[in-house]
């Protein structure tokens, strides 16, 4: 009774006393007993309820447990090198230890300086490779440097954390990631042997071909957007045809072409091997459809930013890129990394033209014979990867996006 | 009493100075719509004309025009000795000497208050980073809200925003400043902190043409005002004038209305 009182008074005095403290106590008050009652068998309904779900999700657990258990795994381990790198010459794998190290640094780094969805990135990344680490027929080698990776991430992490001066030694290093780590896998002309990219396979190769192209298109496609807006008819009209023109083909046929004109354009097949081919179809692919989510942003930015930008003596170019730009971006950030996300999914296309990407190196595996008819375990496998790379792009975009909505609120 | 004596000190000062904006024989039209018939303004420096007139008289356009927001068809705008052609550096040279103050006030959603303020002065007056922050602040100061400059333009009040928006104008350090209707768009009670803002800037011996419907304002601060119908200047007259013996009968029906 005297606590009831107290309470009163003090909830006269602050009126957030009133709102917070009396809910908070209740919900301390219950029992675990009495919340699962109250939840879960609150009258017959709700009771038959969750015995029905319960047992439904008990029989589906014990389903995959059972699959799980009872299927060997032997024919994803066997060929795990080849599922993530395919052919690529075992003296030369490195370069690709060199890359993950690099990436896992880089990482590590951004996430100690910019915290946000680093730490989602930072987390995803460490955990696939302490899963591959500690799996038990991971070999020494292996394990080995996919625990100097993390703890590259670690010790990036508390780099960037300690010393926030290296942001921008950290984004130069961002930018150079790819062709860096793209010339050393290819090999650079005379100083590192070349690795044919007919050895490029499996995970490798998807991730290549995805990350060429998304980072290709975004340039390509703003301009074909800015274009589509231009006053200069010749560039308004040539940027039209090219986005129509693109959006009118089926991406195997991009392929196809890709494959047959680029030769023919470039003078004879000499120098330009079959993934380049790939990476430049899905490249000018997907520009036209990223032109077309950057004009929609381009088109809800309101007039007024224009004149406003003008008014204080900004010129058209810059006007773009600090006004406009900016802005249209924001606001189409969800439609550009779902055409990100189809990108990488899509590369699984390039089976067609032969190449053995993640999927389709999956597929030739259960094409073996000693391993006939044990393609579910290959394509679950393969199913989970992807998905937790789409599903950590997805994160980031919505992180992306609230952290960017602050100036909105 | 002291309104009076602060007039003629202005109207006598004003007599030696230059004329910064020359408008001759000025016609727009939006299709066949003629919008602005035969306009003539001159305007001295550190004048300020309040610009008046039902919703559709052209008087936005006018001067939206000064600044070659819009393009005019004919005759001639001097601003500052430069005359306005469609060569795009010299629109660039009449915007960097004209501010503008929007109705709707524009502000760069994107970034930060300060950055709204000093982006301009960086990228067109090509001023240090350090000088256009201290000058933004200042001017921040000025219009007193120094303590939001780190916000959003999306975290403060109507008020506040269009505050900052003539700080951005003015950063540019401009001869001349425009004012589209600023208090339009505002709740009743933000309305003065806006106009006292305006009113120190006339004092302190900025150009300005505003259009407004702040009729208190108008008589208080313009040395001239101008009436705008269909297009056409009907009435030009210094504020006791035009308030209290105007001439026209189109002037007498508007005061009417609105007062």
């Amino acid at each position: 009774m005297s606590n009831d009182n107290l309470q009163h008074t003090v909830a006269t005095n602050d009126r957030l006393e009133v709102t917070d403290s009396p809910r908070l106590k209740v919900e301390k008050n219950k029992t675990i007993g009495e919340t699962l009652k109250k939840n879960l068998f609150d009258g017959w309904k709700n009771t038959f309820l969750t015995i029905v779900t319960a047992l439904f999700s008990i029989f589906v657990i014990y389903q995959v447990i059972n699959f799980v258990l009872s299927n060997s795994w032997d024919v994803v381990y066997v060929h795990l090198r080849l599922l993530m790198i395919g052919q690529y010459p075992l003296e030369e794998i490195w370069r690709i230890w060199f890359a993950l190290y690099y990436a896992s640094f880089m990482i590590g780094a951004t996430w100690g300086l910019w915290e946000g969805a680093g730490k989602a990135v930072g987390l995803t990344f460490g955990s696939v490779f302490l899963a591959f680490a500690v799996i038990p027929w991971t070999t020494l080698n292996t394990s080995l440097n996919l625990a100097a990776c993390i703890v590259l991430i670690t010790a990036g992490y508390l780099i960037g954390h300690k010393v926030k001066k290296i942001k921008l030694a950290v984004l130069i290093l961002w930018a150079l990631y790819i062709p860096l780590t793209l010339g050393l896998i290819m090999g650079f002309g005379g100083l590192i042997d070349p690795v044919l990219s007919r050895n490029w396979g499996g995970w490798l190769l998807t991730v290549i071909l995805a990350s060429v192209s998304i980072v290709g298109c975004f340039p390509l496609g703003i301009l074909l957007a800015l274009g589509r807006r231009s006053s200069l008819p010749v560039v308004k009209y040539f940027c039209i045809g090219y986005i129509e023109l693109v959006r009118g083909m089926p991406l195997i046929m991009v392929l196809f072409i890709g494959q047959l004109l680029i030769p023919l354009f470039l003078g004879g097949s000499t120098g330009i091997d079959n993934v380049t081919r790939a990476m430049i179809a899905y490249t000018f692919f997907a520009a036209a459809y990223l032109a077309e989510d950057v004009r929609g942003g381009l088109q809800s930015i309101p007039t007024g930013q224009f004149e406003a930008a003008q008014a204080l003596g900004l010129n058209k170019i810059k006007t773009t890129f600090f006004i406009i730009l900016p802005q249209a971006l924001k606001a189409v950030i969800p439609a550009m990394v779902g055409l990100f996300i189809t990108i990488l999914k899509d590369t699984s296309l390039v089976a067609i033209i032969g190449l053995a990407d993640f999927l389709g190196t999956a597929r030739r595996i259960s094409n073996n014979p000693d391993y006939l008819g044990r393609y579910l375990e290959l394509y679950i496998f393969v199913a989970a990867f992807y998905f937790i790379f789409c599903y950590l792009m997805a994160y980031v975009s919505r992180y992306l996006e609230r952290s960017l909505a602050r100036g909105n609120s | 009493m002291e309104k009076t004596i602060q007039t003629e000190k202005k109207e006598k000062h004003l007599e030696d100075q230059i004329d910064i904006i020359k408008v001759e024989k000025l016609n727009k039209w939006f299709g066949d719509l003629h919008v602005i018939k035969d306009v003539d303004l001159t305007v001295k420096q550190g004048e300020v004309i309040v610009v008046l007139g039902p919703s559709g008289s052209g008087k936005s356009t006018f001067i939206r025009t000064l600044n070659a927001l819009e393009e005019l068809q004919s005759g001639t705008i001097e601003i500052d000795g430069i005359e306005l052609t469609d060569d795009l550096k010299n629109v660039e040279e009449i915007r960097k000497e004209t501010g503008m103050v929007f109705q709707q006030f524009n502000l760069f959603p994107h970034m930060t208050i300060l950055k709204n303020v000093y982006l301009a002065p960086i990228w067109v007056r090509k001023w240090k980073k350090a000088k256009a922050e201290e000058i933004a602040l200042g001017l921040l100061e000025r219009v007193g809200i120094p303590e939001q400059a780190n916000k959003f333009p999306g975290q403060l009040s109507g008020g506040q925003q269009q505050r900052v928006a003539i700080a951005r104008a003015l950063a540019m350090q401009p001869k001349i400043m425009l004012f589209d209707e600023p208090t339009s768009a505002l709740d009743p009670e933000m309305v003065n902190e806006v106009l006292d803002v305006m009113r120190n800037l006339a004092e302190s011996g900025m150009t300005m043409i505003v259009v407004t419907h702040e009729m208190g304002f108008a008589r208080q601060v313009a040395d001239r005002l101008v009436l705008f119908d269909k297009g056409e200047v009907i009435e030009m007259a210094g504020p006791e004038e035009f308030f209290d013996n105007p001439k026209h009968e189109r002037t007498k029906l508007f005061l009417s209305q609105i007062l």
